[in-house]
């Protein structure tokens, strides 16, 4: 083999080695380290110091953060209850176009899973496993008890969880937990409802658009 | 007396000449490419304690970004879901997967699981995930397409210059808040677009910093 042809070789490996976009589980180098980790622990840092390697410590129980003391008064925005712990009957806040479309898109985010867009226990968690399932069922919505049950009750079960379904609580806030439980409320309304409790515009739509054409 | 050059060095001259020159571009070449964050910072994708697939989570089951990085539209660190969020589900779907013991044995015992994490930006620099996903920065636009990774790679440089070419010309990148989390847009992104959001950084008054007070504090 020639000098030359060695040296083609060699510019090829190079060239080809270093192929751009190619996935390595090596780190990336970045030669001035100084200050690319600090000597602070940032979110989800780990830290050697505890025993479960985290930084990010558990407040002790019982301690409240200024700013979000919970008294009788704000009972019923953040536990759902009344000072005497019954269930709120209805959304404690103001039920706004706008508080709905947050609730339905924290809905479509965090529910449609296992319930469904349409809220009918058929979410892809649901259904999933070639139609299967894993074992267990998801409620539908409309059903006559669960019509019946108040605003509270749902707020409670999304905050707490209920049977196989895990709390929510630390995923979804207060006020979202609430425009879930006001959008739910739509749901239920818009599966149990006829045409005649339409607004007269929505009704003519409804009879004259054709309904495989999304209407902007 | 001696020649003191013999015949052969009338070619020094011409090969110095072309030699510099050539190695010149040689080098400017191989800086370029090998020494740019293009090259030793994308493709990052380390092993993780548990196979998580973003393919199937995101992809095929059609989870939407926000249901594991819950607090990204409110906090500047998107986080890692904690193993609370995988037992949702895993607490009675594939109870029994051998891929997902380190999450079970984590739930049990409280310890955290130690995921690998990519995308790391210097500790100097600060960076706001909120601040971004609320105007309608895509995470697509940085990740990439996460929906199609079986393993999670890094997509883009996180360069300093490559947060720039987006803050001085941030049309090309931004889309409705709504649709943030919708993969694939960038595909479809038209020139009617690009002026929908010229209109929208005049009107909102989006102005992305340019300064060293805005990450490097």
């Amino acid at each position: 083999m020639t000098h030359r042809s060695l040296l083609a070789l060699a510019v090829l490996a190079v060239g080809l080695g270093g192929c751009r976009g190619m996935t390595s589980e090596a780190p990336p180098i970045h030669p001035n380290l100084n200050m690319d980790y600090v000597q602070r622990f940032e979110a989800q840092e780990a830290n050697p110091f505890f025993a479960d390697g985290a930084a990010m410590r558990t407040p002790v129980a019982g301690t409240v953060a200024r700013g979000q003391l919970k008294t009788a008064e704000n009972a019923p925005f953040e536990y759902g209850r009344t000072a005497d712990g019954a269930y709120v009957p209805e959304v404690p806040i103001e039920v706004t176009p706008a508080l709905l479309e947050r609730g339905q898109e924290r809905y479509n985010i965090y529910c449609t899973v296992c319930h469904g867009y349409a809220g009918d226990g058929r979410g892809i968690v649901a259904v999933g496993n070639g139609g299967l399932g894993y074992g267990f069922s998801v409620p539908s919505y409309h059903t006559d008890a669960l019509r019946a049950r108040p605003d509270g009750y749902i707020y409670d079960v999304i905050q707490n969880g209920i049977n196989t379904m895990p709390s929510y609580g630390h995923e979804i806030a207060p006020a979202d937990r609430w425009a879930v439980v006001a959008f739910v409320r739509a749901l239920q309304r818009s599966q149990a409802g006829s045409a005649a409790d339409l607004p007269e515009t929505e009704r003519e739509r409804l009879s004259t658009a054709n309904p495989n054409v999304r209407q902007n | 007396m001696p020649q003191l050059f013999p015949r052969r060095a009338n070619a020094l001259p011409t090969v110095t000449l072309f030699g510099a020159l050539g190695g010149g571009l040689l080098l400017v070449a191989f800086v370029w490419y090998y020494l740019s964050p293009e090259f030793y910072e994308v493709g990052y994708a380390p092993e993780q304690p548990v196979p998580y697939s973003h393919a199937l989570h995101a992809g095929q089951l059609g989870m939407d970004c926000r249901y594991c990085h819950n607090h990204v539209e409110q906090s500047p660190h998107a986080n890692v879901p904690p193993t609370q969020t995988c037992m949702n589900c895993h607490g009675v779907v594939k109870t029994e997967s051998a891929a997902l013991l380190p999450v079970r044995e984590s739930w049990a015992t409280g310890v955290p699981i130690e995921w690998v994490k990519i995308h790391h930006v210097p500790d100097y620099a600060q960076f706001s995930h909120a601040a971004h996903v609320n105007v309608g920065v895509g995470c697509e636009s940085c990740h990439g397409r996460i929906d199609q990774m079986e393993v999670v790679y890094q997509a883009e440089p996180l360069s300093m210059g490559w947060c720039l070419e987006c803050h001085r010309q941030p049309e090309d990148h931004l889309r409705d808040p709504a649709l943030v989390t919708q993969m694939g847009y960038l595909e479809q992104m038209t020139e009617a677009d690009i002026q929908q959001n010229r209109e929208r950084i005049e009107r909102e008054g989006i102005k992305p910093p340019q300064n060293c007070s805005a990450c490097h504090y």
